[in-house]
């Protein structure tokens, strides 16, 4: 009945070493008002001169979201009061970004569903201000750090397609390195515009801007409260007011600021501290170059050339570290089907990752990669059971001791010659005469009672499968 | 000749130390002794009871040997109050220096703790409008000295300076140079380094030297020139050595008279002399010939709406937050952030100070952009053209200052309009971004000095030493001073 | 074009300046003046013609990424108003 439409205004730190305009550090977390200098406080008679290297950065993101870089780009004064703005107002970029008119793709459950990126462009940030109950403090050493800001169509259509939107945006600016994109530390920022409107109707519905979400689920939770609100107040007949509205993320609702709506009149004008920048075509072929594989691509290649499903590749390429050392492994695995190491990879080592904080080029395996891939071999050769070796793994990173040393060592080797096997079935079969009655007369749930007495008195050991077998031989033969 | 000390140019006290008649602390010494004698008249200085005039630094092996420099109130000075003459600027200390006084002090200067009296934040054409009160013209206490850089002029013609640095945005060195009958150059747009000087319009503005002869004026544009990497609008280029341009002949030198500079609204007695003037020079070898500069007229229009806007939006800063001056809480009330900045600028900003940021930000705002900001940008692309088009035939450009000399104080401070129009001559080149110089050329019968006002397309400051120097070399005007 | 008191009144708030009543009548009566002198500028034929924004045919100034050294975190709030220990103190936001 109604169509939900999602615009999205990203900010990302650009990780430059210092700021834009000066040379500040950019190191977050340091004691208030320590990585200042008069530029960055907007001091009286301080110029602004800006970074190279945010530039660059800011041209790469632009490419690798497919944008057509402008030939011609400058900065602009936006301005506006406000205690975080050292100079009340903040060096941006209005009528000429750097870029304009790309695309993210994303993929959809059944489809891979563009969305449209309206313009890229640099700008610089505000302090922090910190509330208290009669004042409130600003320091300023975030004042100045280069953000950039990612504008998209309003092209999204879901709060799951927000999510996946955002998903895919912060991967590909990690795969670039440019930015930690990490909201907990401030260093991404989300704000959304949603509108409403029938089914077909061509005109866009009443937009409420929301912000103040702090990680990509309150994002998704503060859409879906809003779809909630909006298709509530249409369904009554209600008007729908354009507003900023504010995620509270303890009472899981949107509140309306409440701010007087004066029209923010923010007279932009050419900033004239700053010369305009021309960026031609060597310095964007330059900057290409330094552009790695992208995770979708990569994700289409895993799929191509190692056979890997689409599951699979996505969880692999959703940091570039672990798909880098995924890949490694793949490539090494010396079997064509290499589902077994995949799995491996998806399943116990990302939990070891996981688990440790880290990512999977960061797991430190003794022996490496290569002690690894004669694990996984052990594994799907019978020599030891899945289960054992996944604990061996754990035990070789904390232990220091490579993996098959440990096998050896605790003699961890699985049974599975009836030989060994047979006897310890036959005291098994002694000990459980109920389970054997039960078996007989049909208990299926014996039998496997009875095989897990045999792992238990062989440490785990035994071959489950040939412990199976042995026993309902023995137990046919009786 | 120890009482005429006071009166020597920078180049001549620099021969005297070399020498070793004389030191630099002896120089401070009786500065200070002409300060106290004539400021209490002037008022070129400001906030002298809370500066101690420091100690010469004396490196004798440096250019300039610790003579003395005077500084404009609004060019930073790490340590020293540094305040545009205004309220809301009370008691602010720079913590860093200006690229310009970090030069200075290289090159040997001595930088004075006192700073020259000064239209609140270069808002202005008399000096009238400084928090401090007006400075008063050295040849007629009951003028002004010209503004912005009053308070730099009239130190400089007292002899309360040896020299002295004033900015200039749409006359603010020319214009009181000429009241004061001292050389006042406003170097080209780029030239000098703006890092540290608190801005007015950022492209306009320019710091250049108040000097007593030319020669001075020379020196000290050879220190303060340059490339500077804090900012972004330096030009790097080399700079020449502006002492190599003071030769005496200027013949052939084609110089351009534009008509429009010579209609109703200027005084009698200053076209006269300036029309003398420019008989000299054609005595001294130059050609002369009449031309136009059609868009003259828009001149003071655009810089109105250019210059206000960017100042709405430099002088947001001011916000008592960070340093300066705050305004109380009203009584019985606790003040919320929004009342704290409107009572402050309300409070800390002076008249004319508010009415330039209210014009400036009506002519960015919603609406009013195009109509008038975006028009006065293209608007000073035809000024610029104008230019352009005389320079590719010309060498310079010769004009009166001002189209008066020194008025009366009081006089035209209740009529910004009037006050505005007084800069028909000088704001020209600021849109342009061209340098111009302006050196004494006579007196009128009052003893008023008149100035006259040579121009050069950009990066040609050699040839306005050049001109200017040839004049003044065979004129008296640059040995008069004062009766004080 | 007519500036109104209204007019003027808006634009101090934006610009964050509080005029007295008599303040408010006179520079409205004196930006009106000057506006209208400004708006001669109407007559001039500006049709094809590009703005400049800056006088100097020059672009691209960068600086290298390179640390400056910053200011000592004292030296910064020594002249603040309302200084909180580290911090720059202000009056509470009203939201």
């Amino acid at each position: 009945m109604y169509e939900v439409v999602i615009g999205l205004e990203v900010h990302v730190h650009l990780k430059t070493k210092t700021k834009a305009f000066c040379g500040c550090s950019t190191e977050f977390g340091q004691e208030p008002n320590s990585q200042v200098c008069p530029v960055c406080l907007g001091l009286p008679g301080c110029l602004p001169v800006l970074n190279k290297i945010a530039l660059d950065y800011a041209i790469k993101v632009a490419l690798s979201l497919n944008c057509k870089v402008q030939e011609y780009t400058k900065f602009d004064r936006k301005n506006y009061f406000y205690p975080d703005l050292p100079k009340n107002y903040q060096i941006s970029q209005y009528d000429l970004p750097i870029a304009r008119d790309g695309f993210l793709n994303i993929d959809l459950e059944d489809k891979v569903k563009r969305v449209g990126i309206r313009r890229v462009h640099l700008e610089e940030d505000a302090g922090k201000l910190i509330h208290q109950q009669d004042s409130s403090l600003v320091d300023f050493n975030r004042a100045g750090i280069p953000l950039l800001e990612i504008v998209s169509e309003p092209d999204i259509n879901s709060p799951q397609e927000t999510h996946e939107y955002l998903t895919i945006l912060k991967s590909v600016i990690e795969y670039l390195e440019v930015s930690d994109c990490d909201m907990e530390k401030g260093s991404l920022r989300c704000d959304a515009n949603i509108s409403i409107r029938k089914k077909g109707a061509q005109e866009l519905g009443v937009k409420t801007e929301l912000k103040n979400m702090n990680s990509f689920k309150a994002v998704k939770d503060a859409l879906s409260f809003e779809v909630e609100r909006q298709t509530e107040l249409l369904n009554k007949d209600k008007p729908i007011i354009q507003e900023t509205r504010l995620w509270d993320a303890r009472e899981l609702k949107t509140v309306s600021m409440r701010i007087k709506e004066e029209a923010q009149d923010y007279r932009y004008f050419p900033d004239p501290d700053l010369t305009a920048f021309i960026i031609n075509e060597a310095q964007i072929e330059e900057i290409k170059k330094t552009i790695p594989e992208l995770p979708q691509g990569k994700m289409s290649r895993f799929i191509k050339d190692y056979g890997l499903s689409k599951y699979d590749a996505k969880i692999l390429v959703s940091l570039k570290n672990n798909a880098d050392y995924a890949e490694d492994c793949i490539k090494a695995y010396p079997n064509k089907d290499k589902k077994p190491i995949v799995n491996w990879l998806i399943g116990p080592l990302l939990s070891e990752a996981n688990n440790r904080n880290c990512s999977l080029s960061e797991l430190k395996i003794p022996g490496g990669k290569q002690e690894l891939l004669k694990l996984v071999e052990s594994a799907q050769a019978g020599k030891i059971s899945h289960l054992m070796a996944k604990s061996v793994l754990n035990e070789s990173i904390d232990s220091g001791i490579p993996c098959l040393t440990i096998i050896e060592n605790k003699n961890l080797f699985q049974i599975s010659d009836s030989g060994s096997l047979d006897n310890i079935v036959e005291e098994v079969v002694k000990e459980n005469a109920k389970s054997v009655a039960d078996y007989k007369q049909g208990k299926t749930n014996a039998l496997m009672f009875m095989v897990g007495r045999v792992m238990r008195k062989t440490s785990g050991r035994a071959n489950p499968k040939v412990v199976c077998e042995i026993l309902k031989r023995r137990l046919t033969d009786a | 000749m120890e009482n005429e000390l006071y009166k020597l140019t920078a180049h001549e006290l620099l021969e005297k130390i070399d020498k070793k008649e004389i030191t630099s602390q002896e120089i401070i010494g009786f500065l200070k002794k002409r300060i106290k004698g004539v400021d209490s008249k002037v008022k070129a200085y400001v906030r002298l009871k809370d500066a101690n005039l420091q100690s010469a630094t004396c490196n004798l092996q440096s250019t300039l040997k610790g003579i003395p420099i005077s500084i404009k109130d609004n060019i930073c000075t790490d340590g020293l109050h540094t305040e545009c003459c205004s309220k809301i600027l009370q008691g602010f200390k720079p913590p860093y220096d200006a690229t310009v006084i970090t030069k200075l002090k290289q090159a040997g200067a001595t930088v004075l703790a006192y700073k020259t009296n000064m239209d609140e934040f270069a808002f202005g054409s008399s000096t009238e409008n400084s928090y401090f009160g007006p400075t008063r013209n050295p040849y007629d206490l009951e003028r002004v000295p010209g503004g912005s850089s009053g308070g730099s002029a009239a130190a400089v013609a007292a002899d309360e300076a040896v020299w002295a640095l004033g900015t200039d945005t749409g006359g603010s060195i020319r214009q009181p140079a000429c009241f004061c009958a001292t050389v006042g150059l406003k170097p080209t747009y780029g030239r000098v380094s703006r890092y540290g000087l608190i801005a007015f319009a950022s492209s306009l503005d320019q710091i250049g030297p108040i000097t007593k002869d030319v020669e001075d004026a020379a020196l000290l544009m050879n220190i303060i020139a340059g490339f500077d990497p804090k900012d972004s609008t330096s030009v790097n280029s080399a700079v020449p050595d502006y002492l190599q341009a003071l030769e005496k002949d200027i013949k052939g030198i084609k110089i351009a008279i534009p008509k429009e500079y010579f209609v109703s609204g200027i005084d009698q007695e200053v076209k006269a002399a300036v029309l003398a003037a420019i008989d000299k020079l054609k005595d001294l070898g130059a050609q002369t010939s009449e031309v136009s500069l059609a868009h003259t007229e828009y001149a003071v229009p655009v810089y109105y709406i250019i210059a206000t806007a960017e100042a709405s939006s430099n002088l947001a800063r001011f916000d008592a937050v960070q340093y300066g001056f705050r305004a109380e809480s009203k009584k019985g009330k606790t003040q919320n952030l929004i009342e704290m900045y409107k009572q402050t600028r309300g409070e800390g900003f002076g008249q004319e100070a508010k009415r330039r940021i209210i014009l400036g930000t009506f002519a960015l705002s919603h609406g009013y952009y195009d109509a008038y900001y975006l028009r006065a940008l293209k608007v000073k692309t035809l000024i610029k053209q104008d230019f352009d088009k005389i320079f590719r035939e010309f060498d310079c450009i010769v004009t009166p200052t001002s189209p008066t000399a020194a008025f009366k104080i009081g006089e035209k401070i209740k009529d910004p309009l009037k006050m505005y129009l007084s800069d028909i001559y000088t704001i020209s080149a600021n849109l342009a971004g061209i340098p111009a110089i302006s050196i004494p050329c006579g007196f009128t019968k009052k003893v008023l000095p008149v100035g006259l006002q040579i121009l050069a397309k950009p990066f040609n400051e050699e040839l306005l030493f050049r001109v200017a120097y040839a004049y003044e070399q065979n004129t008296p005007w640059h040995l008069e001073k004062p009766k004080l | 074009m007519a500036i109104t008191k209204d007019t003027v009144k808006y634009v101090a708030q934006l610009a964050r300046i509080e005029l007295k009543a008599k303040e408010l009548e006179e520079l409205a009566g004196q930006l009106q003046e000057i506006v209208n002198f400004i708006d001669k500028l109407k007559k001039v034929e500006i049709k094809n013609i590009p703005a400049t924004s800056h006088i100097l045919p020059m672009s691209n100034v960068l600086r290298e990424d390179g640390p400056q050294e910053s200011l000592a975190a004292d030296k910064v709030l020594k002249q603040a108003p309302q200084r909180e220990g580290d911090f720059f103190g202000v009056p509470k936001v009203i939201e």
